[in-house]
């Protein structure tokens, strides 16, 4: 191996010396160009949150500026936890929540190990898979209510043509047993692939000196599968649906332009209760102090299940 | 033939190259069908079965960049003939266009505010991350982990705070406040993206260049902007893709002056109920862009959208 004679200068040279060469202290750079950053997220990031925090302790309204803001305590967060409604708001964006990852998974898993057999042209058709999640979920989210439609959907086409169902029957999004399913269909749709490339990585990263030693061994290929595949995969899977887990706790903008929450309230995900709590009931305060429970919940759970996600890496 | 115990048999590969290609058919039939339906005619949109084959129209496209009204016998007259293909489109349907729709301003702010907060993002990450590579940052791990951590949070949760914020500072509507906040928004990814392809980058180019006399600056720009070239514009790529899909924000953030497509593209309606076929256009024209970046991006993917944490 020849070392390049840039390579042999540097090396020569003490770094202390190459450090103290005009210009600016590295200290000084360093901070220069973090500063603007940390500025940034500081000024909208941790501001409004910290000025969230504090309106959660009041009873203050935006449309109603020249009322007097009291200092309420803790009395938003015991109206919060003790209203029925935000239950029923935790459950179905918990059903939401189970159902995309465990399909997202399912489906997500199965074609990655199916790319990973390398036939020809696999390439691109992974590509040709990952487009829909790259699209703007508002957008995409308002041409499924198209697809959904009874009588004139696609959707509903395809369903009543291999069910012999009529498709004016029934309505994905309008009907309060459907439409829980209609958000998890769209959301598999559409997220499912990026599951896909997080198991594909896991799946390409398995050396193959330890299939050809099990197949040494004469081990079935269905053992392999379960005694090697799955465990050498499992930190990837679990990063997706760590990924996942948080992106479909904040789900808005896909779900609102699907069902808007409706019909009833079946598919009011948390988020869309909070946009309705803080941005057409206008109750600042109570809308804040939801707020902090909800990224509250949000960071314990994902920080809990980092540290099983680490225990997983170590074994 | 070479055999290889892990290589799997010609049966098996085209067993799973079926399946996968069946899936993305099905995947893509919701994509294909917008595209489709954006050349359809109103009639054609809603008819019953679908159809697949249709004679095409530009309808949806005029509808989409026209307000249209209907016309009475006495505006035909004082309009003359039609004289562009467009016009002739809308008379077909009894209407006159009054005057362009409100998409192609909306489309124009998803530009300047998505290349703006981009460019933006794309500077300050690249300091910023170039300093996490290759300085010792003091508390370096925190500021790292705060920097993500701002990615958790419900956009609908800081947007209460950030709504009253731009409202004292008269940024409650404009294109400098949503490039500021996506900037901000991005941010956490493209420190996270960058300081990875940095990394990646020899320290002793650097070191090579202050030796030859390089300021500290000038090796950052001559040495090492160069190598990372394709890592930045793959960061880019992945910003942009980000700030051009948002809807949280801009839908509570904004309402007529900085609006951007998105909140916009679902409003749309046409003279008698729902244009199904200008929304198609309005979308085909909103997501094509972004398939064409995905298939310049496809070999940086992974590692974008888990902000470095899978590398390929």
């Amino acid at each position: 191996m020849t070392v390049s004679p840039i390579k042999k200068v540097a090396q020569a040279t003490p770094v202390p010396m190459a450090r103290r060469i005009r210009g600016l202290s590295d200290r000084t750079i360093a901070w220069i160009f973090v500063a603007p950053t940390i500025f940034l997220l500081l000024a909208v990031n941790i501001f409004p949150l910290i000025w969230t925090i504090r309106l959660s302790f009041t009873n203050f309204r935006v449309n109603r500026p020249n009322n007097d803001v009291e200092w309420i305590g803790l009395r938003n967060y015991e109206r919060i936890l003790t209203d029925p409604g935000i239950w029923s708001t935790m459950q179905a964006t918990a059903h939401f929540l189970i159902w995309t990852i465990v399909l997202q998974v399912l489906i997500g898993f199965t074609l990655a190990f199916l790319i990973n057999k390398k036939f020809k042209g696999n390439d691109l058709w992974t590509t040709i898979i990952v487009f829909p999640m790259m699209l703007s979920p508002a957008v995409v989210g308002n041409f499924w209510t198209f697809l959904y439609q009874p009588q004139i959907g696609l959707f509903n086409y395809v369903i009543a043509f291999f069910t012999g169902a009529d498709p004016a029957s029934f309505s994905m999004i309008g009907d309060v047993n459907l439409a829980p399913w209609a958000i998890v269909i769209a959301d598999t749709w559409m997220w499912t692939p990026f599951v896909m490339l997080i198991c594909l990585a896991g799946l390409r990263s398995i050396p193959d000196s330890i299939y050809e030693a099990a197949e040494c061994d004469r081990a079935s290929k269905w053992r392999q599968f379960w005694t090697i595949t799955i465990p050498m995969a499992l930190p990837f899977l679990m990063l997706a649906v760590l990924f996942r887990g948080i992106e479909n706790f904040k789900m808005f903008d896909l779900v609102v332009q699907l069902t808007g929450g409706g019909p009833g309230n079946t598919t009011t995900l948390t988020s869309i209760d909070l946009k309705r709590e803080a941005f057409e009931r206008w109750r600042t305060g109570y809308s804040s102090a939801y707020a902090v429970i909800l990224f509250v919940t949000v960071f314990g759970l994902a920080s809990i299940y980092v540290k099983a996600l680490n225990k997983v890496k170590e074994r | 033939m070479s055999f290889s115990a892990t290589e799997p048999s010609i049966r098996t590969k085209w067993f799973a190259g079926l399946l996968v290609i069946g899936y993305a058919i099905v995947t893509l039939i919701p994509l294909l069908w917008i595209i489709a339906t954006g050349f359809k005619s109103p009639a054609d949109s809603i008819a019953y079965p679908p159809v697949v084959v249709f004679e095409p129209t530009l309808e949806g496209y005029v509808n989409l960049f026209t307000d249209r009204t209907r016309a009475t016998e006495q505006m035909l007259d004082d309009a003359g003939p039609p004289t562009t293909w467009y016009e002739q489109i809308a008379r077909d349907r009894g209407t006159v266009i009054s005057g362009p729709s409100r998409y192609g301003e909306r489309f124009l702010n998803s530009v300047i505010i998505g290349f703006g907060s981009t460019a933006l993002c794309m500077i300050l990450g690249t300091m910023a991350a170039y300093a996490f590579s290759r300085f010792k940052v003091p508390l370096k791990d925190d500021l790292l982990f705060f920097i993500l951590s701002t990615r958790m949070m419900p956009p609908i949760a800081v947007a209460i705070p950030i709504f009253l914020m731009f409202r004292n500072l008269g940024l409650n509507d404009t294109h400098l406040g949503m490039i500021l906040l996506y900037t901000a928004v991005n941010l956490s990814l493209s420190v996270w993206l960058l300081k990875g392809f940095i990394d990646e980058i020899p320290v002793e180019y650097e070191e090579a260049a202050l030796i030859d006399g390089y300021t500290r600056f000038q090796a950052f720009y001559k040495v090492v902007l160069p190598q990372a070239a394709t890592g930045i514009a793959s960061t880019a790529i992945f910003c942009l893709i980000f700030a051009w899909n948002e809807y949280a924000f801009a839908v509570l953030l904004t309402s007529g002056n900085a609006q951007t497509a998105p909140p916009f593209i679902p409003t749309i309606i046409g003279v008698s109920g729902k244009d199904w076929p200008a929304v198609a256009a309005g979308a085909t024209i909103f997501l094509v862009p972004v398939m064409v970046f995905t298939i310049l991006l496809r070999k940086h993917l992974l590692r974008g959208i888990t902000f470095g944490a899978v590398r390929k």
